[in-house]
């Protein structure tokens, strides 16, 4: 006769796993108050000489004014600059990247697309990510790096010339900069959508279970 | 290991142990509501609004002190800017400041006089005639504005390290201070090193001709390797300092060294 025990250590509940590190999640926290900091700003620097007809509502830029804007977008490009930088050193050393986000492949991504729409991707192990969250965060942080390198095209045109070439010329950096900074707000957007539509990826970004 | 027995005659086992489970308070869960709390916590215990308060505005004053001294570091003298085809230059070229073109300053270039001041060994005054005669070079190169646009222009003047040479300035000091005929008083500051830069130059020409008032007349202080509002116009006097004596934007809160 089989006897039901159960020891002290399974009584205590067993911690769950962990889905996201702790280095991951105050990384990824410090990386979006940097972001919205850096847009906000940007914004307002934008608003002083608009690359299109059409300017940022002053209620949703930060600074009250270009050299306000400027001072917070050179303030919180440290934070931004450093977090980005210890993120990929983190991710590239632990192996998280090669791990979480590799392989892509094209009809992976067809088929979590067509899942996504018709609402049938699953998201039972949050350890693993899909093939359309894997293309957004390879995408992101690619985009993350062109950004702050055509910013600091923009910021040093002289002292890093050849960051300025990379992109073509100063107005070309200017243009970049911009595109990067809306190809984030999408994914904003998106991210933030996804995140609230299942809470527990949300959950585990801020307790890692 | 202890080891308890959960033994009761007469109750399924199994579910016992699935209704004891339910009761027990889910960690996770907890966990993540004192989380969320101790962020909203935080915010209200610190009681400031992070971004219009009076400490905010004096952090992002010394992070700007702290990126003059970034940029002083990494600054290379001898890193010169691109220059460019004459076919490149933007036309017509922009005129910018903080007022209209009917408000910018109308020198009379004859009774017009470049003072000199501060550590310099010659504080003679100098007439248009007499800085036409030093030796000028020509150079097309991209003005960029602190508002982000930007326009290559062609600028004809003397080296003004060749001048600093000249009158005997004493280059170890840490700035040269332009002041300006512009009303309200422009001035700026530029750092030594800045000054003595191969391309920083008096500028007496645009595009081949005197410079026009809308450029500056009769003398603009050209610095390819620094924004636009750290090219002053319309230039008066320079003096020789080592003191920090602010200038019209950057006391308004532009980033004083602002060097590309």
């Amino acid at each position: 006769m089989a006897s039901l025990t159960v020891t002290d250590e399974q009584i205590r509940a067993t911690p769950a796993k962990v889905i996201q590190p702790a280095w991951v999640r105050v990384m990824h926290w410090i990386n979006a108050f940097a972001m919205i900091l850096m847009i906000l700003s940007g914004w307002q620097i934008y608003n002083a000489s608009p690359l299109f007809g059409f300017s940022f509502p002053r209620e949703y830029t930060l600074g009250g004014w270009l050299g306000g804007g400027l001072l917070w977008h050179f303030a919180a490009m440290w934070l931004l600059m450093i977090n980005g930088l210890a993120y990929l050193v983190t991710g590239f050393a632990t192996g998280r990247f090669a791990k979480k986000l590799l392989p892509i492949t094209a009809s992976g991504v067809l088929h979590d697309v067509r899942a996504a729409l018709t609402f049938k991707l699953g998201h039972d192990d949050l350890t693993v990510y899909n093939y359309v969250q894997r293309l957004l965060y390879a995408g992101i942080i690619v985009v993350g790096v062109l950004i702050v390198l055509s910013g600091l095209a923009m910021w040093k045109p002289v002292q890093l010339y050849y960051l300025v070439m990379l992109f073509g010329d100063y107005p070309t950096a200017r243009y970049v900069h911009f595109f990067c900074m809306a190809a984030i707000c999408a994914f904003l957007v998106i991210h933030v959508l996804l995140a609230l539509l299942v809470p527990k990826s949300l959950r585990a970004m801020i307790i890692g279970r | 290991m202890a080891k308890r027995s959960f033994l009761i005659p007469g109750v399924d086992k199994r579910l016992l142990i699935k209704d004891s489970i339910k009761t027990m308070p889910d960690v996770t869960r907890r966990r993540f509501i004192a989380g969320g709390a101790s962020l909203g916590a935080l915010t209200l215990l610190t009681g400031c609004d992070v971004v219009d308060s009076s400490s905010a505005e004096e952090m992002l004053k010394q992070v700007s002190k702290f990126n003059d001294a970034v940029q002083a570091f990494i600054f290379n003298p001898d890193a010169l800017a691109p220059t460019f085809p004459e076919s490149a230059i933007t036309k017509p070229f922009p005129f910018n400041a903080y007022y209209d073109l009917d408000d910018a300053p109308d020198v009379d270039g004859k009774d017009w006089k470049l003072e000199v001041r501060g550590l310099v060994d010659n504080k003679k005054s100098w007439t248009l005639d007499e800085l036409y005669q030093l030796p000028q070079v020509t150079q097309v190169t991209r003005h960029i504005c602190v508002e982000g646009w930007s326009a290559i222009g062609s600028w004809t003047g003397t080296p003004l390290r060749d001048f600093l040479k000249l009158i005997g300035a004493d280059t170890r000091a840490k700035y040269v201070w332009f002041q300006c005929a512009d009303k309200d008083g422009y001035n700026s500051p530029l750092d030594m090193r800045s000054a003595l830069h191969p391309q920083t130059q008096m500028t007496f020409k645009y595009a081949n001709e005197i410079l026009p008032r809308a450029y500056g007349f009769p003398m603009k202080i050209r610095v390819p390797t620094k924004l636009g509002f750290k090219n002053p116009k319309y230039v008066v006097s320079m003096e020789v300092t080592n003191d920090y004596k602010g200038g019209y934007w950057e006391d308004q809160g532009y980033n004083s060294f602002s060097g590309s």
